[in-house]
């Protein structure tokens, strides 16, 4: 293969800077970026990056839009698939999914597919006030009678909702916080993904004429039983997976010690870095320990930077080809100046006599025989153990997803897990009329897969609805897998 | 308060469920009352939390924009007015602004129901033991366990007669009701245990003891109760935020065990907590407390 002229960098705040506020990392292609980094795609016959892409962007065409300068319309394009281009193109794992099918990947230089997505996302923000995507209204305003009820308002519930309302449905969110978004609002920090936009796109699902309530815990203020016989053709369950797994070690419930969920909900949710002027406290940590190597460990290292630690340190049981997190991720928490110390796994955390955390104690792993993962077992070191200074631990290893509903819900068939089982054509879990999907099926995914079930849950219950009532199936749609 | 509704033709009959939920909640404050100088009672109109709470629920609020979330006690329901009791003690900055809002005004943000619905059956003779603003608490258990048959003896105490609040509410749902206070400046002088050690002493029969109130005063319930092997139910009030069993920060050990008093509790057998975790864990932000509550006051006086 002839030289490839390499991928256009992403502008970013340079590290020293960045570390010091809560805004956005990644500044953004200017137009003439994003025209250049276009014109790199060679326009396959195949398309195979589209295979990559959860919600099947007709990638190659919003590409050569671009390159011919047609923001608007790529924008158009884009949004015929995904309606929340901004959001994915900011934190789809693009390197595992459309761009490390991109032909150009052998050569180390794929398409820079997301972050194109994400210019053309903003430049129609920008210049359009949104109109580029036309809407006049319901496909068929006579399916307003039909209510359907959206059990979270992540991006599943979002993409479900919207969906919905542009079919003609009646559509109602309830969300058990006080503010909508799901992770994407409480987790996801604003220096990736900053709130103006995740409003905008909320606002947007509004506009499709979806009600929002907030405060609203559904199996606790109302049972699912309830909404089905109580006025909703159906209800889609797309509460996400937000209980934290904790190390079950000794020492975990002193001060000083928190998961991941509560440091980072503190901070995005409750704005507590802003403490006085918002209302919860924040404690400020000097030397902190994030345990686990995933998206939720990256973000609560970054964050801790932001609100003025001075020693961050990431402690993962694994070598560094096993962290989950996203490449892009471990590369700014390096640069931020985040340190590692891998193979490596807490077996206690010490404190004062008070309560208060003051250390943690560690032992050195290898990597044994691959486990049912497929990744090789990490296996403690004996006599390896060692202390390190911390006052504030954040355990990032996991979630799964929060029992409220299936414990609650009788007839609900979920997995040993807890996920909540469906039929992957349609989203329909064991209860007729009762749909899922997102984080609350999978376990802990990603935006774009969550976004992908809502599309399949969304038709799934058009379809159940209108047979149901008699009325004509709508046209079969492109499935999504092909 | 209401038992289950989770039957389709109840839910039926009422109202539609649809049309209920989504006239949402105005959370108005109906009534407001101040039960002594630093415990106030507003009823709020919330029929949707009126009409699923059950004893030993409580709802997370949040009194302005910017404001941090609390967990409070539903202190009663009314699922004909569609209205929701709650009673809390003024001590740092989020209650003082919740104290602030007036009759009429509405409480940005309240959700619930939340928590595991007290155990309620006919134990026999129960004992309701509650201190301070606790009392509140106290009410609604107090209340199902006579409505399920239980003979109720109630034990009230506060530091002094102006902070007994709820007695005569109390009075009408117990068999036999004991007051003290710490100064004797009304009923008896002592504490809530000595009533409960001369109960346990005499001949009368105990099956279960509710106790709530300070962290302090149901540790000692605990420890006079243990002895006598009578099984000891408290209301456990750690620093909560979502109160959804998201965050993990309302963690306490129980019996060993690590427990999220959000989803798990928040009531759980006084003979297995940790109470020294408890308490370091819920002093963890006192100087930001502190400093909120100055910050308040500066304010108040300008
Ligand atoms: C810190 C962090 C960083 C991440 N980074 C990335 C990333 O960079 N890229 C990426 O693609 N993915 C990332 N992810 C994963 C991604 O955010 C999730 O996969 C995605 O948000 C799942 O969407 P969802 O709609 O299924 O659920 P969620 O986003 O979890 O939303 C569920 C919503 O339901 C509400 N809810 C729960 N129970 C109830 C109830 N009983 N009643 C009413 N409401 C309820 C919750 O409050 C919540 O708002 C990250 C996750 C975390 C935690
Ligand atoms: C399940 C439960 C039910 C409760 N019911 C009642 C009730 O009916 N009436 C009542 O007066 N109080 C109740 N409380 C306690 C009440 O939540 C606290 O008094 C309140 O949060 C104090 O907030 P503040 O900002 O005014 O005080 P601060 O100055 O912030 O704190 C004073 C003390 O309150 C506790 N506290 C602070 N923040 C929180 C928080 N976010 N969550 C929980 N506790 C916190 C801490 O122990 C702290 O030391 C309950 C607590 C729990 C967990
Ligand atoms: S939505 Fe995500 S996976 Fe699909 S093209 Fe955009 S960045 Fe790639
Ligand atoms: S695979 Fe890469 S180069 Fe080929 S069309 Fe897709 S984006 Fe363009
Ligand atoms: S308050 Fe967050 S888990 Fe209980």
């Amino acid at each position: 293969m002839s030289r490839v002229k390499p991928r256009e960098p992403m502008p970013q705040q340079p590290p020293a800077e960045r570390i010091k506020n809560f805004y956005e990392v990644a500044l953004g292609y200017t137009e003439e970026q994003a025209v250049s980094e276009a014109k790199r795609c060679l326009a396959c016959k195949k398309k195979p990056c589209i295979s990559g892409c959860p919600v099947m962007i007709e990638i190659p065409e919003f590409l050569a839009l671009t390159a011919e300068g047609k923001f608007l319309e790529a924008a158009a394009s884009l949004k015929r698939n995904n309606s929340l281009p901004a959001i994915c193109g900011r934190v789809c794992p693009q390197e595992e999914q459309c761009e490390v099918v991109c032909v150009l990947e052998k050569t180390g230089q794929p398409v820079a597919i997301g972050r194109i997505e994400r210019f053309v996302a903003d430049y129609e923000a920008a210049h359009s006030n949104g109109s580029i995507v036309p809407y006049d209204g319901p496909n068929d305003p006579t399916l307003a009678q039909y209510h359907v009820a959206i059990v979270g308002s992540g991006p599943a519930g979002l993409t479900v909702a919207g969906d919905l309302a542009k079919m003609g449905y009646s559509v109602s969110i309830f969300e058990a916080l006080h503010n909508t978004g799901g992770v994407l609002r409480y987790g996801i920090p604003e220096f990736r993904l900053p709130r103006d936009i995740l409003d905008r796109e909320v606002d947007y699902v509004r506009s499709l004429g979806v009600k929002i309530f907030t405060n609203v815990v559904i199996g606790k203020t109302v049972t699912i039983e309830e909404m089905l016989c109580g006025g909703y053709e159906a209800v889609f369950v797309g509460t996400g997976a937000g209980a934290p797994q904790m190390m079950r070690i000794p020492g975990e419930n002193l001060n000083g010690v928190l998961s991941g969920n509560e440091w980072l909900t503190r901070i995005n949710l409750m704005r507590a870095n802003r403490f006085p002027d918002y209302h919860t406290p924040l404690k400020s940590p000097t030397k902190v320990a994030v345990i686990g190597a995933g998206n939720t460990a990256m973000d609560c290292t970054r964050t801790a930077l932001r609100v003025g630690a001075e020693e961050v340190t990431i402690v993962y049981r694994r070598s560094r080809t096993e962290m989950p997190a996203r490449a892009e991720e471990i590369e700014n928490a390096e640069h931020e100046g985040v340190k590692f110390k891998l193979l490596t796994n807490p077996v206690r955390f010490i404190g004062d006599e008070n309560g208060w955390l003051v250390g943690m104690e560690c032992i050195k792993m290898e990597l044994g025989e691959p486990d049912d993962s497929g990744r090789r077992r990490p296996v403690p070191i004996p006599g390896s153990e060692f202390i390190i200074d911390v006052d504030t631990a954040i355990i990032a290893i996991g979630q799964t997803p929060n029992p409220l509903i299936r414990s609650t819900t009788s007839g609900l068939e979920t997995t040993r897990w807890g996920g909540i089982v469906i039929d992957e054509k349609t989203g329909m879990t064991s209860i007729p009329g009762l749909f899922a999907g997102g984080d609350a099926v999978t376990g802990a995914a990603t935006v774009i897969t969550a976004m992908g079930a809502g599309r399949i849950a969304a038709q799934g219950i058009d379809r159940y609805i209108r047979e149901k009532h008699g009325l004509p199936l709508p046209e079969p749609e492109e499935t999504l897998d092909g | 308060m209401k038992t289950d509704v989770h039957d389709c033709a109840l839910a039926a009959a009422e109202r539609s469920v649809r049309e209920l939920i989504e006239a949402g909640a105005s959370n108005r404050i109906l009534r407001k009352e101040y039960l002594c100088d630093t415990v106030v009672l507003f009823e709020l109109d919330n029929p949707l939390v009126a009409r699923s709470a059950r004893a030993g629920e409580f709802v997370v609020v949040r009194p302005a924009l910017q404001g941090e979330r609390i967990p409070l006690t539903i202190s009663d329901a009314d699922p004909k007015r569609g209205t929701i009791t709650i009673i809390f003690q003024i001590v740092g900055r989020t209650t003082m602004e919740l104290a602030r809002l007036e009759q009429g005004e509405c409480v940005p943000d309240v959700c619930g129901p939340l928590g595991k619905p007290t155990e309620i059956e006919n134990f026999g003779t129960a004992l309701c033991v509650g201190g301070g603003v606790g009392i509140a608490f106290l009410r609604p258990i107090t209340k199902a366990l006579k409505l399920a048959g239980n003979d109720v003896l109630t034990i009230l105490g506060a530091r002094e007669r102006k902070l007994l609040i709820l007695e005569n509410e109390m009075r009408a749902i117990s068999d036999e009701l004991f007051l003290t206070t710490d100064d004797g400046s009304y009923a008896r002088k002592g504490l809530v245990t000595d009533v409960v050690k001369e109960l346990l002493e005499s001949d009368t029969k105990i099956d279960i003891v509710f106790a709530i109130g300070p962290m302090p005063m149901m540790k000692a319930v605990a420890d006079v109760t243990r002895p006598f092997g009578i099984k000891t139910m408290v209301s456990l009030d750690p620093i909560m935020i979502d109160g959804t069993g998201m965050c993990g920060g309302c963690r306490v050990t129980v019996g060993g065990k690590t427990q999220f008093t959000c989803v798990d509790g928040p009531d759980f057998d006084a003979h297995e907590v940790d109470w020294g975790e408890i308490k370091s864990r819920k002093s963890y932000y006192l100087e930001e407390e502190r400093v909120a509550k100055e910050m308040l006051a500066k304010e108040a006086n300008r």
